[in-house]
C-alpha cells in the first residue's frame, strides 16, 4: 500500500481569535518536505505585532472560557478528537510530507495517539475534584483549581500534532487560553487541525502564530501578557525562556532532550524465545523515528558475557531495516525532518569515526536513487565508550552508541554518566533487577521490558538537564492552574485580640 | 594555539548581525531537537556566569559553552561555519535563511596537551 503526496494551498495564515488572518507585515516563508525537499506551501513569518495579537486575543477570551463547565470543556475536547479520528488518513499524510515520517507510524502512532490525548484530557477534567478539610470544628478549608490564564507554548517538529496534543489538551481542559507556536519547519498539521476545528471553541481559545524563533518565538516566550510558557526543545533556548519567565515571574516547564540508555542484562539470552526477540527490536527502536526522538535510546549498555551474540542479532536486525520512500506502508526509516538533521546526524558519524569509534552497520548518508532528493541516513550503529562525544550528546538521528558492562554496578554507572535524565530502557528476566536498576537510575521514565511506549496515562518527563515538569497524565494540569485555597470561619466569636 | 576558528563566510553573516544588533555572544547549546548548533544572541540577552565557559573569541564575538558540555567537548577543535537552511531556535542568523553550525575534529596531541595541560 503506498500513498502520494497530498495537495496542499499556495499558502496558509495564523489562526488567530477564531479566523485565520495574514501576517500584520505579510510576509511568508517556504515549508518544504523533507521526503524530496520539494515545496509544501508558505506559512506566515510572523513577527511581534503577529504574537501581541494572538495574545490580546486570548487575554480577552480567558476570563469566559476560564468559567465555562468542566463539562462545556470536556466536551468540546471529545469533539476534537472525534474531528481527528474521522480525517485520520488525512491528517498521518499531511505529518508524514511534512515531517518525512513513514506512513505507518502516522497511522499507527501519531494521528491515534494524539486523539487519545484529547479524549484522556476531557475524562481526567470530569473525573477530578478540588480538596475540603474541615481543619477545626468552625474552619474549613477549600482548594478549588483556577486556570493560570493564558499560556504560550513553543512545540518541536518531531512529532508535530502529537505535542500539539500532549500540550494544548491539558492546557484547555484546565481553563486555559493558548497562544501555540509550532516548529517551522513542521506547520502543517497544527493548520490542518485548526481548518478543522476552527468553530468548536470560541474565539480566542487557542491561537496558532507560525515564524521563526528570534521573530515569534521570543516575544511569545517573553511576553508579560502570558502567565505561563511551556517549552520542548535544546538547552540554550531552554535556559533563555526561563530567563524571560524570570522576568515576568512566570513558571515554565521545559523538556529538553536526552542521551537516554537502553540497558541489556544477561538474562535475555537465557533462553532463544519471543522475549528475546522482543529484546532485540528493543534495541532497535533507536531506528524508530529516524532517532528523532528526545528519548531515543541512543545508548545500547549489554552485559558483556552476551555481548558479541545479542550485538550481532541486533546488527542483523538493523540491516534488515526496510528504508524506502515514507508513503509506502513497508518503509521503517523515513527521511529525517531537515537539511539541518541530515547535516548535523552526518557530522557526528564523523566525529563518532574519528574518535575511534567502530561502526558496526550503516554510517552514512543514504543518497541513493530517489533518496538523493531528501535527507535519509542509514541506521547506524557505533560501537565504543562512553566518554565519546556521540555517547554523550544527542544525535536526534537513527544513530546508536553500543558498549559494554560488567555487572549491575558498572551498568549503573554507565547509565547515569549523562548531562540527561530523560528515558531509559532495562531489560532482564531478573525480578531483582526489574525494579532495583530502574530506582537506581536517574531519569524520568525508566521502561522495563519495553521501549517507547507513550500512554496518556503515564507521566513523561525529565531529571536533570532534561528539563523539569511532567507531560502526559492528570498531573500535568497542575502544571496549568492555580490553587485558590478558600478559609473559611465558621465562627461567631471575635479572636479577641482587638 | 585557539579552541575556535571561525570561516570566512560565517564572519560575514557575523558582521551583518552586528550592523543590526549590535554586540553579540555565541552560546553552545546541547539537548534535543535543534541542540548541538551554536547560537548568536545579542550580548545582554543570555545571563551568563562561571558555569559558561569561554572558548575564544571569533569575529569579535566571544564564544561560551556550559561547564558541562566543555567537559566532553574539550578535546575538540571548533570552526563556526554557515549554511543554508533554516534553523530552529531563538539564534539571530535564522530570518537570514542560514544557520551556524559546527565543524569540529579531535585536537591533536600537541593542542591538546597545550589547551588542556592537567588532562
Amino acid at each position: 500500500m503506498s500513498y502520494s503526496k497530498p495537495i496542499f494551498k499556495e499558502k496558509y495564515d495564523n489562526f488567530i481569535n477564531g479566523k485565520f488572518v495574514a501576517p500584520i507585515g505579510g510576509e511568508y516563508f517556504d515549508n518544504t518536505s523533507p521526503i524530496d525537499n520539494s515545496l509544501i506551501a508558505k506559512y506566515p513569518r510572523s513577527q511581534k505585532e503577529d504574537i501581541e495579537l494572538a495574545l490580546d486575543a486570548a487575554n480577552a477570551a480567558k476570563e469566559a472560557w476560564g468559567n465555562t463547565s468542566a463539562t462545556e470543556r470536556a466536551t468540546l475536547l471529545n469533539k476534537v478528537a472525534d474531528i481527528i479520528e474521522a480525517n485520520l488518513e488525512e491528517f498521518a499524510l499531511v505529518e508524514t510530507c511534512d515531517n518525512g515520517k513513514p506512513i505507518r507510524e502516522t497511522m499507527n502512532a501519531d494521528i491515534p495517539l494524539s486523539i487519545d490525548h484529547w479524549r484522556y484530557f476531557a475524562s481526567c477534567i470530569r473525573s477530578e475534584e478540588g480538596t475540603a478539610t474541615e481543619l477545626d470544628a468552625n474552619t474549613l478549608s477549600m482548594n478549588i483549581k483556577e486556570p493560570l490564564g493564558v499560556v504560550g507554548q513553543i512545540i518541536p517538529w518531531n512529532f508535530p500534532l502529537l505535542m500539539l496534543s500532549w500540550k494544548l489538551p491539558p492546557a484547555l481542559a484546565t481553563g486555559n487560553c493558548v497562544v501555540l507556536k509550532p516548529a517551522e519547519q513542521t506547520p502543517s498539521s497544527a493548520t490542518l487541525l485548526m481548518e478543522k476545528i476552527a468553530d468548536v471553541f470560541p474565539p480566542g481559545v487557542i491561537n496558532i502564530v507560525h515564524g521563526f524563533g528570534p521573530e515569534a518565538g521570543k516575544p511569545l516566550a517573553s511576553s508579560s501578557k502570558v502567565d505561563k510558557v511551556a517549552f520542548t526543545g535544546e538547552t540554550t533556548t531552554g535556559q533563555l525562556i526561563m530567563q524571560y519567565a524570570s522576568k515576568n515571574l512566570n513558571p515554565v516547564t521545559m523538556e529538553l532532550g536526552g542521551k537516554s540508555p537502553n540497558i541489556f542484562f544477561n538474562s535475555v539470552m537465557d533462553a532463544d524465545d519471543a522475549f528475546l526477540d522482543k529484546a532485540i527490536e528493543g534495541a532497535v527502536l533507536f531506528a524508530f523515528n529516524q532517532g528523532e526522538v528526545c528519548t531515543c535510546p541512543s545508548r545500547i549498555l549489554v552485559q558483556e558475557d552476551i555481548y558479541d551474540q545479542f550485538i550481532e542479532r541486533v546488527v542483523a536486525r538493523t540491516k534488515a531495516i526496510v528504508q524506502t520512500s515514507p508513503y509506502d506502508m513497508s518503509c521503517m526509516v523515513g527521511a529525517q525532518a531537515s537539511n539541518d538533521q541530515y547535516e548535523k546526524i552526518q557530522s557526528y558519524i564523523k566525529i563518532g569515526k574519528e574518535e575511534g569509534a567502530k561502526v558496526l552497520c550503516g554510517g552514512d548518508a543514504n543518497k541513493e536513487g530517489d533518496f538523493a532528493k531528501g535527507f535519509y541516513i542509514q541506521p547506524t550503529i557505533l560501537e565504543g565508550h562512553n566518554k565519546m562525544r556521540v555517547f554523550q550528546e544527542e544525535i536526534f538521528g537513527p544513530v546508536v552508541c553500543v558498549t559494554k558492562f560488567k555487572d549491575e554496578a558498572e551498568a549503573l554507572e554507565i547509565a547515569n554518566d549523562t548531562l540527561y535524565g530523560l528515558g531509559a530502557g532495562v531489560w532482564t528476566r531478573d525480578a531483582h533487577q526489574l525494579y532495583q536498576i530502574p530506582r537506581a537510575i536517574k531519569a524520568g521514565r525508566v521502561w522495563v521490558n519495553c521501549y517507547h511506549a507513550y500512554p496518556a496515562h503515564a507521566p513523561f518527563g525529565g531529571y536533570k538537564k532534561s528539563g523539569f515538569g511532567r507531560e502526559t497524565h492528570k498531573m500535568m494540569m497542575s502544571h496549568y492552574r492555580q490553587t485558590k485555597n478558600m478559609l473559611i470561619s465558621y465562627d461567631k466569636n471575635k479572636l479577641g485580640f482587638f | 594555539m585557539e579552541r575556535i576558528a571561525i570561516t570566512e563566510k560565517a564572519t560575514e553573516i557575523v558582521k551583518q548581525l552586528q550592523a543590526k544588533h549590535g554586540d553579540l555572544i555565541f552560546h553552545q547549546s546541547g539537548g534535543c531537537c535543534d541542540g548541538s548548533a551554536p547560537m548568536i544572541f545579542e550580548k545582554d540577552d543570555m545571563y551568563l556566569d562561571e558555569s559558561d565557559i569561554f572558548l575564544g573569541e571569533i569575529a569579535d564575538v566571544p564564544f561560551y559553552m556550559n561547564q558541562d558540555q566543555f567537559e566532553y567537548w574539550k578535546h575538540t577543535h571548533l570552526t563556526v561555519d554557515i549554511t543554508q537552511g533554516r534553523g530552529a531556535s531563538f539564534s539571530l542568523e535564522i530570518p537570514l535563511g542560514v544557520r551556524f553550525i559546527i565543524h569540529s575534529r579531535l585536537l591533536t596531541e600537541e593542542e591538546n596537551a597545550l589547551l588542556n595541560p592537567s588532562a
